[in-house]
């Protein structure tokens, strides 16, 4: 009997040689991720009195949320996380300016196909667009993992999903996952793992795979799976400081799957997910016509290089409807940039939309904070009540072609109409 | 067994439904804070009126499936523990908050079929060591948390758990 991508890592991570579903295993991460969560991880290695790291290489902090600090605490928070990497000599530690530590560690080459990756943020599954288990854990875990370099894991079963066709136009990854969560409910994945694969696979950019790994996580999964291929080796060329660590892990023919999920993608339309949970989701029909007051573009699930472009394909030449605040947070300053140099900033900019810092933003409730009786649409992963202002505030999440057609009518629109 | 674990632990039940996620139980903009006490004051408060002060006059909690899904943010156990609570009954757990309330020394018992059975305010008893709850005469079973784990819960959290293997920690 073989095993799945989740088994294979999780064995080789914890020294085993083979492992099974519901084993329980002690596995040395590659990677152990921290965000604007550092200090809190920095205080309880204070508290337990330890003084020394299992190898300070296997850190990664980013300080995204909540960046650049808004109050003295925020400061002195990020003063404790940046001392900290100093005294331990992290060299994998990014400032207020660098954006999303997700996204920041893939495109410095942090994440390779194979490795395990832990950090202190849910949305960690989405290190598995390159083929890597990644899965998050609270602040106490992650001073664990640097002080003994392991945790403990347990080996999860792991559904198959088969994406065969090609989206219409108008329609793409975000529509995809959230038809998937709505269907199968936020704990549909529950302590799972997930593999994508299918005829639909090799079309789909690096940034579609982001988008997959990142939503999966709102259907509870563990961990998620785009297995490598030629466009997973071609965002990495170049990012990866030794090329020849590039060694993919694949499931084995024979491996066990709990369920096999087919989806045609063609079959898709663009679907929002309605107040106050993500699992609400709704074909763009049913929801129409809903006015909007703030339109965000932007997290580590739609602000992407790819999103701001889609967005700007359709705001270009065409104005924000005055009724709406449209704010665009790049994902990350290397994002930023080449949609600066590619002249999609200016476009934004010029059609009406805010460009903010890159970061969390308002997806962490940084700015874009909103009034009793507002509504968001939003191109992140959660709508949960009072998550981006007042309790009685009221977030629609969709993708950004969605975004950029309801930003221009004022109200959620359907994108198809623009291409 | 360490001070962070009660062999039984008895009490009045508060309930909640399906996949109440832990920006309900403590939302982003109090994560500036780790400690119990001032985490408990903004705990639940989403729910409007009267909470968090209310489930202080409870000891359990029991909620349906999914228990603490979305952010994987520790401050969701810690605050439940703020406010006096001893353990969390559902019929599911996301896998971050289970990890966390254990690593916070937070009792969480896995139990569909108490769910099921209990309404609000109902008395329940979790015997730890034989996997038991009783209530209204009835008695149901629950799985046990894996021993290697348990350890981290009997001592009160990870953090306990650390100190007290200080010796074997510290690494390369
Ligand atoms: S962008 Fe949003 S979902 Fe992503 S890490 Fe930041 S706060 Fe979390």
């Amino acid at each position: 009997m073989g095993m799945t991508i989740a088994e294979k890592i999780l064995a080789t991570k914890s020294g085993a040689t083979r492992v099974s579903p519901g084993e329980i295993v002690d596995a040395y991460p590659d990677v152990v991720m921290s965000h604007t969560a550092t200090w809190r991880s920095v205080s309880v290695m204070k508290r337990i009195g330890a003084t020394k790291l299992y190898d300070p290489e296997r850190l990664a902090i980013v300080l995204d949320h909540i960046s650049p600090a808004k109050t003295e605490k925020y400061a002195k928070d990020q003063q404790t996380s940046r001392n900290f990497a100093r005294e331990y000599g992290i060299r994998k530690f990014y400032d207020v300016d660098a954006g999303i530590a997700h996204l920041v560690l893939m495109e410095n080459g942090h994440i390779k196909p194979g490795d395990l990756v832990v950090g202190t943020d849910s949305h960690c599954t989405i290190y598995g667009a390159l083929g890597a288990l990644g899965t998050g854990i609270g602040y106490t875990e992650v001073t664990s993992v640097w002080v003994t370099g392991k945790l403990w894991m347990k080996v999860p079963t792991t559904l198959k999903f088969i994406l065969d066709g090609k989206f219409a136009p108008g329609v793409s990854a975000k529509d995809l996952m959230l038809a998937l969560i709505g269907k199968l409910g936020a704990d549909g994945a529950g302590y799972k793992s997930v593999e994508f694969y299918g005829d639909a696979l090799p079309d789909m950019s690096v940034s579609e795979r982001m988008t997959m790994a990142n939503l999966a996580m709102e259907m509870g999964s563990k961990c998620v799976f785009v297995p490598p291929d030629a466009k997973t080796a071609d965002y990495l060329r170049g990012r990866l400081q030794d090329f020849s660590k590039y060694q993919p892990v694949y499931a084995d023919a024979d491996a066990v799957y709990e369920q096999e999920i087919k989806v045609n993608l063609a079959d898709l339309e663009p679907m929002v997910a309605c107040p106050h949970q993500v699992e609400n989701t709704k074909p763009i029909g049913e929801v129409v016509g809903t006015k909007i007051d703030q339109a965000f573009l932007g997290s580590c699930a739609n602000g992407k290089y790819e999103d701001l472009a889609v967005a700007a394909r359709i705001l270009a030449g065409r104005r924000v409807n005055p009724g709406v605040r449209l704010l665009v947070t790049p994902g990350s300053k290397q994002i930023m940039l080449e949609a600066m140099k590619s002249g999609i900033l200016q476009t934004l900019i010029e059609s009406g939309a805010l460009v903010t810092n890159p970061g969390c933003s308002a997806c962490a409730g940084d700015g874009g904070t909103m009034a009793d009786g507002e509504v968001s649409l939003s191109t992140a992963n959660r709508n949960f009540v009072g998550r981006m202002g007042s309790n009685k505030s009221s977030i629609y999440l969709s993708s950004p072609a969605t975004l950029a057609a309801s930003a221009i009518k004022g109200a959620i629109a359907d994108p198809r109409e623009f291409f | 067994m360490g001070n962070g674990m009660q062999s039984t632990i008895q009490g009045r039940v508060f309930k909640f439904g399906d996949n109440v996620n832990s920006d309900i139980i403590i939302a982003g903009r109090y994560l500036i804070y780790i400690e119990p006490e001032e985490l408990a004051k903004h705990a639940f408060e989403m729910l409007g009126e009267g909470f968090p002060a209310k489930l202080r006059e409870y000891d359990i909690l029991v909620a349906g499936r999914n228990f603490g899904c979305g952010s994987a943010r520790e401050q969701a156990s810690t605050a439940i523990k703020g406010l006096g609570i001893k353990a969390v009954v559902a019929a599911s757990f996301a896998r971050t908050f289970y990890r966390n309330a254990i690593n916070d020394g937070l009792t969480i018992v896995e139990c569909p079929e108490v769910y099921a059975a209990v309404k609000e305010g109902d008395s329940i008893s979790i015997a730890l060591a034989d996997g038991k709850i009783a209530h209204a005469g009835q008695e149901y079973s629950f799985p046990q948390i894996p021993p290697s784990v348990r350890k981290i819960l009997e001592l009160g959290g990870l953090a306990n758990y650390l100190k007290a293997n200080a010796t074997t920690t510290g690494g390369a």
